[in-house]
């Protein structure tokens, strides 16, 4: 019978929870901020006895990530966490990860990059890894990064998928910040995700020797491993969707790729991802109060991109604002604005669509923010010229 | 196991092994190497005193050996590192620049 307490809690000890009740053999790890308590929490239920995990401290992400795939490799089920600056050391090992699909399962917190330094949250680090063959999470609330890395054990060790997942949270305004969620009983989440049973594993003496890390160049298969990714990575959606509603099931909380608030017949919607969705929908809520038709639309998978479900919420907005929490330099947008308008491209009808840059480096993103861009989003549909460019929302 | 790869050259994306992965071993064999070699080592018969010092060192197990005796080089393996050459305690073995005839031996 699967039971739920409510803790006040932060974010980061949510997900260290996850990953305790999760069981991972291994964990390699190396603190940042604003990461750094997932890990030293985690290390406490090592000490303590409490998970059963080699719990391999090293010198950097880089050995960090590497581990991991040593590990994963050896047929362990495996977790990590990282930041910022951590990720994007990381960087080589992201690839090699998802080239030998291996599910290993990162949070990240997500934080500016450097320079200038800055340790607050914004989307930099984690859409600067969008290509890496990751699959992609993102968690607006402390309880949906409780959730997703939960979620994640059974999305990256499916047999249709085997691919690596990133699920990520907010640096500070849900890392740290203490907020309600339930969590759910030991024995309950252990059966969810149940055993991990390798079929390549390093280190299983009872099949034939596996060798991982071969060379596929010149004139060999290395195309055709890319296909087979790809291939992965699409059959993932479906994964992530039933591993959502079998969740779902269990814990009453829903878990869909996209979540619409007020999209049935919103004319003007805001698409947003993390944390930010919350403000967009304080905003909805006074707005809709006052019968202007508004509505919010968040995306908690961003890798695989769900297209086809954006194209159907949006399809029926005259105005849609894309809020863009990193950049993409020289791009035409920041990278969720792209996506979303590559989305709307083969309908017939399609919404004026705006991307506003925003709270870059932890910049404050204040409900007086939203009213402005429900209230741009407002004149567009009455006829009010679509900015050229992209807006960058709230800078000086 | 055997890991049958004879028809690769045909296999479609989904039918390699995941992530590259070698789900066997012992077939290294398998994978022609020789290519990679410019230089090719040729035995002297009459120099050689059959020691089977070349076949020690051979860092490829190019070295074909029947009855305790040194018959031929496995072309297909050899990368014509000089090792058996260097290693050969009676000069019996010469590297030849590739691009000239194979002296029968395959
Ligand atoms: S050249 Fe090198 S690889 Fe070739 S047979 Fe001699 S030792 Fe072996
Ligand atoms: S090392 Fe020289 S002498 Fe000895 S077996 Fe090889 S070729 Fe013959």
């Amino acid at each position: 019978m699967a039971t739920q307490k409510t803790l006040a809690a932060t974010g980061n000890v949510l997900v260290a929870e996850a990953m305790r009740q999760c069981a991972p053999d291994v964990m390699a790890a190396y603190p940042i901020t604003p990461q750094t308590t997932i890990v030293e929490e985690f290390a406490k239920f090592v000490a303590q006895g409490r998970v059963h995990t080699e719990y391999v401290t090293v010198e950097s992400e880089h050995s960090a990530m590497s581990a991991c795939v040593g590990a994963s490799a050896a047929g362990a089920r495996v977790m990590t966490a990282t930041s910022s600056q951590g990720l994007a050391l990381m960087w080589e090992e992201l690839h090699i990860a998802s080239g030998m699909r291996l599910p290993i399962v990162m949070a990240n917190a997500n934080r500016a990059l450097s320079a200038p330094i800055n340790i607050h949250c914004d989307h930099s680090d984690v859409m600067g890894a969008r290509d890496t063959g990751w699959i992609i999470l993102f968690a607006e609330t402390a309880q949906e990064a409780y959730d997703n890395t939960i979620m994640s054990v059974r999305i990256a060790e499916h047999p249709d998928v085997l691919l690596p997942v990133m699920t990520t949270l907010d640096g500070f305004i849900t890392t740290h910040s203490i907020d309600r969620a339930q969590v759910m009983d030991d024995e309950t989440v252990a059966a969810f995700v149940g055993d991990y049973h390798p079929d390549l594993a390093l280190l299983d003496d009872t099949k034939p020797p596996v060798s991982h890390g071969n060379f596929a160049g010149l004139g060999g298969p290395y195309f055709e491993f890319k296909k087979a990714q790809r291939n992965a990575i699409d059959r993932s959606a479906a994964v992530i969707k039933s591993v959502g509603e079998e969740w779902s099931a269990i814990c009453e909380r829903p878990f869909g790729v996209i979540e619409g608030w007020g999209m049935e017949d919103a004319e003007l919607a805001i698409v947003a991802i993390g944390s930010t969705a919350g403000n967009a929908r304080h905003v909805a809520r006074e707005l809709r109060a006052q019968g202007v038709r508004v509505g919010v639309l968040k995306v908690r998978v961003f890798r695989p991109f769900p297209f086809a479900e954006i194209a159907d919420a949006l399809g029926g907005c005259k105005a849609v604002a894309v809020l863009d929490r990193s950049e993409s330099f020289g791009a035409e947008g920041g990278p969720l604005f792209l996506e979303v308008r590559s989305a709307l491209y083969d309908r017939a009808e399609r919404p004026a669509i705006v991307d506003y840059i925003y709270g870059l480096g932890g910049a404050d993103v204040k409900l007086e923010l939203m009213r402005r861009v429900f209230s741009d989003l407002s004149d567009i549909a009455d006829g009010a010229e679509v900015p050229g460019r992209l807006v960058y929302l709230g800078a000086r | 196991m055997s890991w049958d790869i004879s028809k690769i050259d045909q296999w479609k994306a989904e039918d390699f092994p995941r992530g590259a992965a070698i789900p066997d071993a012992g077939n290294s064999r398998d994978y022609v190497t020789g290519g990679w070699r410019s230089e090719r080592p040729e035995r002297d018969d009459d120099k050689c005193t059959q020691c089977l010092l070349c076949w020690i060192f051979c860092p490829d197990s190019a070295i074909n050996v029947a009855d305790e005796k040194v018959t031929t080089f496995n072309y297909d393996h050899c990368k014509g590192c000089g090792v058996c050459a260097t290693e050969c305690p009676f000069d019996a073995i010469t590297m030849v620049p590739e691009g000239c005839e194979l002296k029968g031996e395959k």
